[in-house]
């Protein structure tokens, strides 16, 4: 269990180096997206407005302000990305995001192109969002505004985390070990309960 | 009652929910602290951590706890002798959770269901949802308000058991659901159980399972040894904080209850994350109030 301090862009090399149940925080840039975001990109076929390529996308619906042509943040939280399973593994292939950042994990698809590619996932504290919302330093730019708060934003981040390596570039899956695991143990647990 | 102000309600609905969304109830962040402390695993330890500092944050910088402001519930308590009209405090309830939406303001999520058009309001047709009970001998109007983010929502579940069944069956219905949820509604919160009633009645009674302070049991004692047993197991299973894995898949299992009929055997789980939102107002006849939990 290391502890990874991570700068936008991000290397093969700095992903490649995380296993799962490592923390990681990270200083730079990230990219707000979502479920409408990524419909636009792959079902629409839009290329988004913005390279994506070593970065690092975060599953969110952000609540912002807009004063003048400057966005406030009122709360930027993190949503659950096994939603959006059928579009990550061709946001790793296609625009080389080496990072995703969500809850709940992804799936088998985005493992195996993490392991192709050389990407991650790094599970946040679902529903700690006044934590996040103070290490986004600011909402630097919004992309496709129309969709808001579905459209990429791109945000200043300062010691963002603790993050969680749930799904590393070597084929790891946190999700998955601590649900075999537990599947493993039912039939003891059904006799615990009287229902075995 | 020609002199009450419904004008109360309304102001204390948009205080409830904006209240609820960033203060954490006691009785959870003591739960929560508790968890820590006996917490084994690093990981596990590590969330929890960030959990507790989170709450802290929201509370002295005057942010919400979560992005997700939920769908906004209310359990309305009428005393016998607060004789008030429902229909007004209905229309009220919903005006003050509106304007707790576009004044605060935070991201609404009600939604049509088959537009899928948000109004950002918060409210809309059947919105808010609101319970109604009634209680003898009281002079207070007693309102909880509970704002159910979707990452737990969306993992309720309901089954139609039949009585050869048994109790066993309701038991596994509730470790099963709690397994295949995993880290999606954020543990670890409160497991919500409704037995008996009818298809309707069993989800209500799970959803007023999740409404009680943890640390409280249910009145029957045999219910509330089933409470301790599956939280037992269910800790047992060591899905853990956000499913990363840990002693800590609950804070509490909260059973609630009703008569069923002869060939019914319904059990409901409604999941509670670990942000358990809910904020009570009492008001009595002269118009004061007193905000709690």
């Amino acid at each position: 269990m290391a502890h990874h301090s991570l700068t936008s862009p991000f290397s093969e090399a700095d992903i490649r180096a995380l296993r799962i149940r490592d923390t990681v925080t990270i200083n730079g840039h990230i990219f707000g997206i979502r479920d409408a975001t990524q419909i636009r990109i792959f079902d629409e076929k839009r290329p988004p407005p913005v390279d994506l390529k070593d970065a690092a996308c975060i599953h969110t619906a952000p609540s912002l302000k807009k004063v003048g042509d400057r966005w406030e943040k009122i709360s930027i939280g993190t949503t659950t990305s096994t939603r959006m399973e059928r579009f990550s593994p061709l946001l790793i292939q296609q625009y080389g995001v080496r990072i995703i950042i969500g809850k709940a994990g992804l799936l088998e698809g985005s493992l195996e192109a993490m392991k192709r590619f050389g990407a991650c996932y790094l599970a946040i504290v679902g529903g700690a969002a006044a934590l996040e919302t103070t290490q986004i330093e600011e909402v630097e730019q919004v992309y496709w505004e129309d969709l808001h708060p579905e459209a990429i934003y791109k945000l200043r981040v300062k010691d963002f985390g603790p993050l969680i390596v749930a799904m590393d570039a070597h084929a790891n899956h946190l999700y998955f070990d601590v649900k075999r695991r537990a599947i493993e143990k039912l039939p003891e647990l059904y006799r615990q309960i009287g229902a075995g | 009652m020609a002199g009450f102000d419904y004008q109360l309600v309304e102001e204390a609905a948009k205080q409830l929910y904006i209240g609820a969304l960033k203060f954490l109830p006691p009785d959870v962040t003591a739960a929560i602290e508790k968890a820590y402390a006996r917490e084994t695993n690093d990981t596990a330890k590590g969330i929890l951590e960030t959990i507790l500092r989170n709450i802290e944050i929201a509370k002295n910088e005057q942010l919400l706890i979560c992005q997700d402001t939920g769908l906004p519930i209310f359990f309305v308590k009428i005393g016998s002798r607060f004789p008030v009209d429902g229909a007004r405090i209905s229309a009220a309830l919903q005006r003050g959770t509106k304007a707790a939406t576009l004044d605060h303001p935070f991201r609404g999520s009600s939604t049509h269901p088959i537009s899928r058009i948000n109004p950002q309001t918060s409210v809309g047709k059947g919105l808010p949802v609101i319970h109604w009970e009634f209680e003898e001998q009281s002079d207070l109007l007693d309102i909880l308000m509970v704002p159910k983010g979707s990452g737990s929502e969306n993992m309720s579940a309901m089954n139609m058991f039949i009585p050869a069944d048994g109790v066993a069956a309701l038991k596994k219905f509730v470790l099963d659901t709690v397994i295949k949820s995993g880290g999606n509604p954020c543990p670890p919160g409160i497991i919500g159980v409704g037995i008996g009633g009818t298809a309707d009645l069993v989800g209500v009674l799970a959803k007023k399972a999740i409404c009680r302070s943890v640390g409280s049991s249910n009145p029957d004692p045999e219910l509330a040894e089933m409470e301790q047993e599956l939280l037992e197991a269910i800790n047992a299973t060591g899905i853990g904080p956000m499913g990363l894995g840990g002693d800590t898949t609950a804070l509490a299992v909260h059973i609630e209850s009703a008569f069923t009929h002869i060939t019914l055997n319904p059990v409901a789980v409604n999941t509670q994350c670990w942000a358990a939102r809910r904020r009570r107002v009492k008001i009595d006849r002269d118009g004061n109030m007193e905000y709690g939990y």
